[in-house]
């Protein structure tokens, strides 16, 4: 191990970042590989979670209001280190208690399905809240046509509601997505081996944390990047039809 | 048929499109429409007429359940509208079917901003109604080449003027075949000089003998088009008759002055 430890450290940051050993550059890509899984695993249950909690904050009952109040009220009120604590640890236990209750023998919960369901979970708060106003910026003429038309509800959410409140919706999803890729690394504390985790194990090896933070830094930059471009399409496309602010 | 020349009985009345009994509507305690009683028979054009505020709109958004009735009878088509005791539809499938018969034009338009025209009319028909695609877009090219707007097929709503858009919001609803058109003040955020041009078109559709409740502020445009003219004063009928007698010899003082202050 020290052996190990005292080569890398001789070696380059160059060689460290090597894509096989002894550069830790697979490590690394492994790392961003199920950071970015995760993210988009927790951004599609958020997504998911908030249109249906959207629609429910805005056209379901009391009820369905109250439970909806609660849920966005505490999932946001708590940091989210808490909640993944929380949430990991507990239902991971619980789940495993209602087996053994069961006469099953426990299991151990995947990080990966763990780690979306928790972060989506969270998402999904942040998501009803843009997504809710986003309907709310749908001119209500517009839906009303669809009604006067025989229009089922379902049918007039999909192909009216959701295309319509998208321009409006898609920057706060974006914040949302860049969230997700970055709240990835909160998974660590459970220690899934996603990229920070991945990162940490690499520096605390070799010493050369300098060199794979700056590395870590640069791949969650070039990811942000990226996805900025993509949203950026995206809202061109769900801009279709509207006359632009500029010409 | 064939022998309806020769026959001297006069011709027995043409079915019943629209029919409303008693209708009441209340926004809480303010109560907007006091039972109005009404029939559309085929062919019917029934504007109808009245101050700012008497109903017309409310009175029209009932008949499609877009506003819920306080209490009467809707029937369209010879078809009841199943209503609970309050008024609410107590079948939303059959609203909904319902609604597919009627073909509402709004003041604002409310075309589908991200849709182009054509998608706009195609919309409902293929997605609600089934109507194979092909057939659904040749039925619209038709539709939109007469009310003219052939070449603004592939546009986005946000790029035609609004006497474009309305003329396009007509099309859509003529597009799913109804069988009676309701409208709301059609011309009432248009420009004047773009008023014409949608009144053309809605007069081309009465010729053909298109059934239409009308709402409208056009006086003039209403006494030409009209088989039937109601004035609502205060949510209730306050005169209705033929357009020569209800323009031309206006019984009560309320539709006189109402008459007077329109010009
Ligand atoms: N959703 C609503 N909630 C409360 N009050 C309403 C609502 N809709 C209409 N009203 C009231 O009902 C009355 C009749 O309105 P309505 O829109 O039917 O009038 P109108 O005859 O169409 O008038 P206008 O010529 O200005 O369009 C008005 O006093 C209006 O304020
Ligand atoms: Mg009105």
């Amino acid at each position: 191990m020290s052996a190990l430890a005292g080569a890398a450290l001789a070696a380059s940051s160059l060689d460290l970042l090597q894509y096989s050993p002894p550069g830790w550059g697979a490590n690394l890509l492994r790392g961003l590989m199920n950071s970015i899984i995760i993210a988009f695993g927790a951004f599609g249950l958020g997504s998911l979670i908030g249109v249906a909690g959207a629609f429910g904050k805005l056209y379901g009952g009391p009820v369905t209001r109250d439970l909806l109040a609660i849920y966005t009220t505490v999932v946001r009120a708590v940091p989210e280190l808490v909640l993944i604590l929380i949430l990991y640890y507990a239902v991971t236990d619980s789940v495993n208690r209602l087996l053994i209750g069961f006469g099953f023998d426990r299991i151990q919960i995947s990080g990966l399905a763990a780690g979306i369901a928790v972060l989506g979970v969270v998402q999904g708060a942040y998501a009803t809240e843009v997504l809710r106003g986003a309907i709310l910026s749908v001119p209500a003429g517009q839906i009303e046509a669809a009604r006067a038309m025989g229009m089922p509800p379902a049918l007039l959410a999909r192909r009216i509601t959701l295309p319509l409140m998208l321009s409006a919706a898609l920057p706060g999803l974006a914040n949302l997505w860049l969230i997700a890729t970055k709240d990835t690394a909160l998974l660590a504390v459970v220690g899934f081996g996603e990229l920070t985790q991945e990162t940490r194990q690499a520096a605390g090896t070799t010493k050369a944390y300098f060199t794979f933070f700056m590395a870590a830094g640069a791949l969650y930059l070039v990811l942000s990047i990226g996805s900025g471009w993509i949203f950026a399409r995206l809202e061109r496309w769900a801009r279709r039809g509207q006359r632009g602010v500029r010409g | 048929m064939t022998t309806a020349a020769t026959d001297p009985q006069p011709a027995p009345p043409r079915p019943e499109a629209i029919r409303i009994e008693g209708l009441q509507k209340s926004f809480g305690t303010l109560n907007v429409l006091k039972g109005i009683t009404l029939t559309a028979r085929e062919g019917d054009v029934v504007a109808v007429i009245g101050g700012s505020g008497s109903g017309k709109s409310t009175m029209l958004r009932c008949i499609n359940f877009l506003e819920t009735p306080s209490s009467g009878r809707i029937t369209i088509g010879g078809e009841p509208v199943a209503m609970r005791a309050d008024g609410s539809p107590a079948d939303r499938r059959q609203i909904e079917r319902l609604r597919q018969s009627l073909g509402m034009v709004f003041q604002q338009f409310n075309l589908w901003s991200h849709k182009t025209i054509l998608e706009n009319l195609i919309e409902v028909p293929v997605h609600v109604l089934r109507v194979p695609k092909a057939q659904a877009v040749a039925r619209a090219e038709r539709l939109l080449a007469r009310v003219g707007l052939a070449e603004k097929a592939g546009t986005y709503p946000a790029f035609l003027s609004g006497g474009q858009q309305q003329r396009a919001a007509i099309a859509r609803a003529l597009c799913m075949e109804p069988r009676a058109m309701l409208f709301d003040e059609p011309t009432s955020a248009l420009d004047p000089e773009l008023v014409g041009e949608v009144l053309a078109v809605i007069r081309d559709l009465a010729a053909e003998g298109r059934t239409m409740i009308l709402v409208t502020h056009e006086m003039k445009f209403a006494r030409e088009v009209a088989s039937h003219v109601v004035y609502l004063h205060n949510g209730r009928v306050e005169e209705e008759g033929p357009p020569e007698a209800v323009f031309g010899a206006p019984r009560s003082d309320r539709l006189k002055q109402f008459l007077k202050s329109v010009g």
